[in-house]
């Protein structure tokens, strides 16, 4: 009986005890000597062209230490190529305090750098700047006609497939149709952690960024090509992020203003951004989908047409996939898809949370829904009949794909046998309509390049190292669980470091992928030190492992010992004394198996059913019951990845609800850029919340078999919502988020 | 279209001078501490900034997030939006004052038990917060912890486990007599 094995259980997080202490570090939390602080002013106007600038006015207030904006910035990196990071679309990047051209409302136009918060804030309160300013347009409706096809630009986007099929022929001709427009605003990611940097001056031109971000590499590549710095002189260090949700893919100008502050001052600098200004650096973008779908009369899908149209700035081509979806989760040999974008007088968009596909989920499922009903079928038997054995967009198989189990664990557990079909026909004991709604999704599984290294010491404590990040998906505890268990270690002797660029180095955190390319990388590492291992021990007098292959062996309890015989063991820490080394190493990494893996289609799958109650009189809506079951491989740690569904249901809810940023388009600004205004769930807006893992085995998307689940959760819950306010009140909400004065 | 719109209130000219600093007394977590202060410095930014006690976070320095409360003579306040020169005198507990990595509060205990953040941002807000709640005597039901804990934001989306810890420790808590 083994007590190490721990892929695959609810281990507690291993971070647990210092995050609910507070002894855990953020970026802006790291307390450095002779810190000076910053502040960003930021433009009240969304385009045009700044005039003047008083810094003398704040210059003069004692404490104050400089102003930095376009007229004092040093000369930088002058190509494009510089500012553009891993992540970054195609375009020209925005550059903070290049110029005197304003491109967007919030544009960071200066910093004050003072000798305390409260002096940089009052000084940055003070600063006089004027603006010549231009006409500007951010409302995406009056930019229909003037969207285009992107090019490739962004890693990991995909232009749709091309067409299949006659699909406006089978559209006329089919019994059951439907057509409609579906829309939402833009959102923004407001991780609970204000975007900070705290740069210490090691002297000599040398700087450690404490930076909040999802990617130390990133950010250091980034700096070091802008700034013109040596690797060695430029670490970047996160070794806790206050949630992330890709907001801190891309290195944000706060990480290089206060870069710029630090080696213009030769100080150590601390940048915190306001709540408001988290506004600024990027959303999902406001998207229109077209859905125009129809069935035959044995409820087969006939035709699918689904085309988008989302906005960008006037500098970058932000791209997502929105449509590719569709021509995948369902059986449909009619199949046209397109997708475009619209420049604004916006900042770029951003990848956030499943970017792409929770918007596309949007549209199809909630189009799914209306076509149901066209059809006369409960929605969860018309997606059964067009279950999709097969990726007919790349025309692949499936790796794995358990979407039918997650239909019927799902259906069972919330009990959809007892759904009647007819809208405003369930209701409570307190006269509230019921409804009830499905919507689901699919989501790449992929894996990355990613390297690490693992040191065990004579005392048998195992430190694994790998420049990752942790922004709350549980990364610690999931490779201290996988090293832990792949050399049979109590996880107490396991100590498992990330976000650093002196770590081995790892992909951003995103994507869903960390599991996959980081858990794989720690595995061959551990795999690698334990083969060092059978070598010492099988240099001990007598060893019972003395033939024994890499392959015979297993490490479980403390132990390496004889798979064929357990007996057969020795015990590791005696290893390691007998040795007479103080230290064993091993480097490792992992890469994607090309080869094996091209032949197939690697995707998560999920349904979520939702419960919705609505008074009528008031128009109030709460979902009040959701079950969400996920088909992602191979579960880790059942109670982390629980945690993420969890949270991607909460992030359905308020993207059904909820969350819009709303742009006053006289001003072309964000009128609810805070938290008062911009709505997220609170505690009193979630009820009852199941997750069903539905485990696949699967050894061709990576090692371990996992998929990864930080997206794939999300996917559908808000058509999930919307389609139970269909089913409530007999009304159809095409734009999110359902508000009450769209029910009245 | 031109126009000249600026970003400051202040006008053309001489800006006032910022106030001078000085000693604030403050007792955080039974421990005395003098600080040298200006009077505009919030009792946030003094644990942060000036303590080093950043286990108190910022998430919108408006009141709007809750991830700054603490407890201030056992009640819970958003310390954002509050002066630290308003406190002398009073007992101020943070989450440091909670418990330790090795002697964990039973509500720091039941956060982790079942899993009520991920990030662990919010956290400590959200246990002041509890801790707050608990004191007021209030919440006893599921729908009244979770009204009561709806002045803490948690990104992450972790309300189930925060529901699930927080009803742990209130029922535990109510089966002995109420100080």
């Amino acid at each position: 009986m083994s007590t190490t094995n721990y892929i695959g259980k609810p281990t507690s997080r291993v971070d647990g005890p210092a995050k609910v202490t507070g002894t855990a570090r953020y970026a802006g939390e790291y307390a450095v000597a002779n810190l000076a602080y910053g502040y960003v002013v930021s433009s009240p106007i969304a385009k045009g062209k700044i005039t003047k600038i008083h810094a003398d006015e704040v210059l003069a207030l004692p404490g104050v230490i400089q102003v930095f904006s376009h007229e004092n910035v040093p000369s930088l990196a002058w190509f494009d190529r510089s500012y553009k990071d891993l992540v970054a679309p195609g375009g020209s990047p925005f550059r903070a305090l290049h110029d005197a051209e304003i491109k967007f409302s919030q544009q960071p136009v200066a910093l004050v750098v003072a000798e305390n918060f409260e002096l940089a804030r009052y000084a940055a309160s003070l600063l006089r700047v004027e603006y010549e300013q231009e006409a500007h347009e951010t409302n995406l409706e009056t930019q229909r006609a003037k969207g285009y096809e992107p090019g490739r630009g962004k890693t990991g986007f995909q232009p749709p497939p091309p067409p299949r099929g006659n699909p406006d022929k089978a559209w006329e001709e089919a019994p059951h149709r439907m057509e409609a427009e579906y829309v939402h605003g833009a959102q923004h990611h407001n991780p609970m952690e204000l975007f900070a940097t705290t740069v210490e001056w090691r002297g000599d031109g040398k700087i450690t960024a404490y930076d909040k971000t999802q990617g130390v590499y990133n950010v250091q590549q980034y700096l070091t090509k802008i700034f013109g710095l040596k690797k060695d002189d430029c670490r970047v260090v996160n070794e806790y992020m206050g949630g992330g949700f890709g907001a801190g893919l891309r290195p944000q100008y706060s990480v290089f203003l206060a870069v710029l502050a630090a080696l213009e001052l030769k100080r150590s600098v601390r940048l915190t951004l306001t709540r408001q200004q988290m506004f600024s650096f990027g959303h999902r973008p406001h998207t229109l989908q077209y859905l125009k779908l129809a069935a035959n009369a044995d409820g087969s899908l006939a035709a699918l047409q689904h085309h988008a149209l989302h906005e960008t700035s006037h500098f970058e081509d932000y791209t997502e996939n929105v449509v590719n979806w569709s021509g995948m989760l369902y059986q449909c040999e009619n199949v046209k898809l397109g997708y475009q974008i619209a420049k604004l007088d916006v900042y770029t968009p951003l990848d956030m949370r499943a970017p792409g596909a929770a918007s596309g989920s949007v549209g199809l499922e909630i189009a799914m829904d209306e076509l149901a009903y066209e059809a006369g079928l409960d929605p969860l038997e018309f997606r059964l009949r067009n279950y999709a054995e097969r990726d007919q967009n790349q025309d692949k198989p499936f790796s794995s794909k358990k979407l039918r189990e997650c239909y019927h664990q799902g259906a069972a557990k919330f009990g959809w046998d007892q759904r009647t079909q007819a809208p405003r026909s369930m209701r409570d004991a307190d006269g509230k309509l019921i409804g009830w709604g499905i919507g689901g999704g699919v989501w790449d599984a992929t894996q990355q390049k990613s390297a690490a290294k693992a040191s065990i010491t004579a005392d048998g404590k195992l430190t694994v190292l790998s420049g990752a990040g942790e922004n709350g998906a549980g990364t610690y505890t999931i490779m201290t669980q996988i090293a832990a268990e792949t050399l049979g270690l109590p996880i107490e002797a396991v100590t498992f470091k990330l976000g650093d660029t002196e770590l081995p180095e790892a992909p951003l955190q995103g994507g869903s992928w960390t599991a996959a390319s980081v858990g794989t990388a720690v595995k061959n590492t551990c795999e690698a030190l334990g083969e060092k291992l059978l070598k010492l021990a099988q240099k001990m007098d007598n060893s019972p492992l003395k033939d024994a292959k890499p392959e015979d062996v297993e490490f479980v309890n403390g132990q390496i010992r004889l798979r064929a015989d357990a007996n057969q063991a020795v015990v590791l820490r005696d290893v390691l004394q007998a040795s007479g080394e103080t230290k064993v190493e091993a480097d490792s990494s992992a890469m994607p198996n090309m080869l094996k893996q091209q032949q197939y289609s690697l995707h998560s799958h999920n349904i979520v059913f939702a419960e919705v109650k609505v008074d009528e009189e008031l128009g109030t809506i709460h979902v009040t019951r959701v079950v969400n079951a996920v088909a992602a491989g191979r579960i880790l740690n059942l109670k982390t990845a629980r945690s993420q569904v969890l949270g991607s249901v909460v992030w359905g809810i308020g993207m059904a609800l909820m969350e819009e940023t709303v742009m006053d388009h006289k001003f072309g600004r964000y009128v609810n850029h805070n938290f008062a205004e911009y709505h997220v769930p609170v505690n009193a807006d979630i009820h009852d919340i199941d997750v069903l893992f539905v485990e696949e085995e699967d050894d061709i998307v990576n090692p371990l078999g996992v998929k990864g689940i930080g997206e794939v959760g999300m996917l559908g819950v808000a058509a999930a919502v919307a389609n139970a306010v269909y089913h409530a009140t007999g009304k159809r909400v095409r734009d999110l988020p359902v508000m009450i004065d769209k029910l009245l | 279209m031109t126009q000249q719109p600026t970003n400051s209130a202040a006008s053309a000219g001489g800006v006032a001078a910022p106030p001078p600093t000085g000693p604030v007394r403050l007792t955080i977590n039974g421990e005395e501490h003098t600080l040298q202060i200006a009077p505009w410095t919030t009792l946030l930014d003094a644990l942060r900034e000036y303590l080093h006690l950043t286990g108190t976070k910022k998430g919108c320095d408006h009141g709007q997030c809750g991830a700054c409360t603490v407890l201030v003579d056992g009640k819970r306040i958003n310390s954002c939006l509050t002066l630290a020169v308003m406190h002398e005198g009073e007992d101020i507990t943070t989450i440091e004052g909670l418990g330790t990595p090795e002697n964990l509060h039973p509500l720091q205990q039941a956060f982790v038990d079942h899993d009520a953040f991920q990030c662990g941002y919010c956290t400590p807000g959200q246990i002041c917060s509890a801790q707050g709640l608990i004191n007021e005597g209030k919440a006893r039901t599921e729908d009244e912890i979770r009204e009561h804990m709806s002045g803490n934001v948690c990104r992450c989306g972790a309300y189930v486990g925060i529901l699930n810890a927080v009803k742990e420790v209130v029922d535990k808590e109510s089966l002995e007599p109420r100080k």
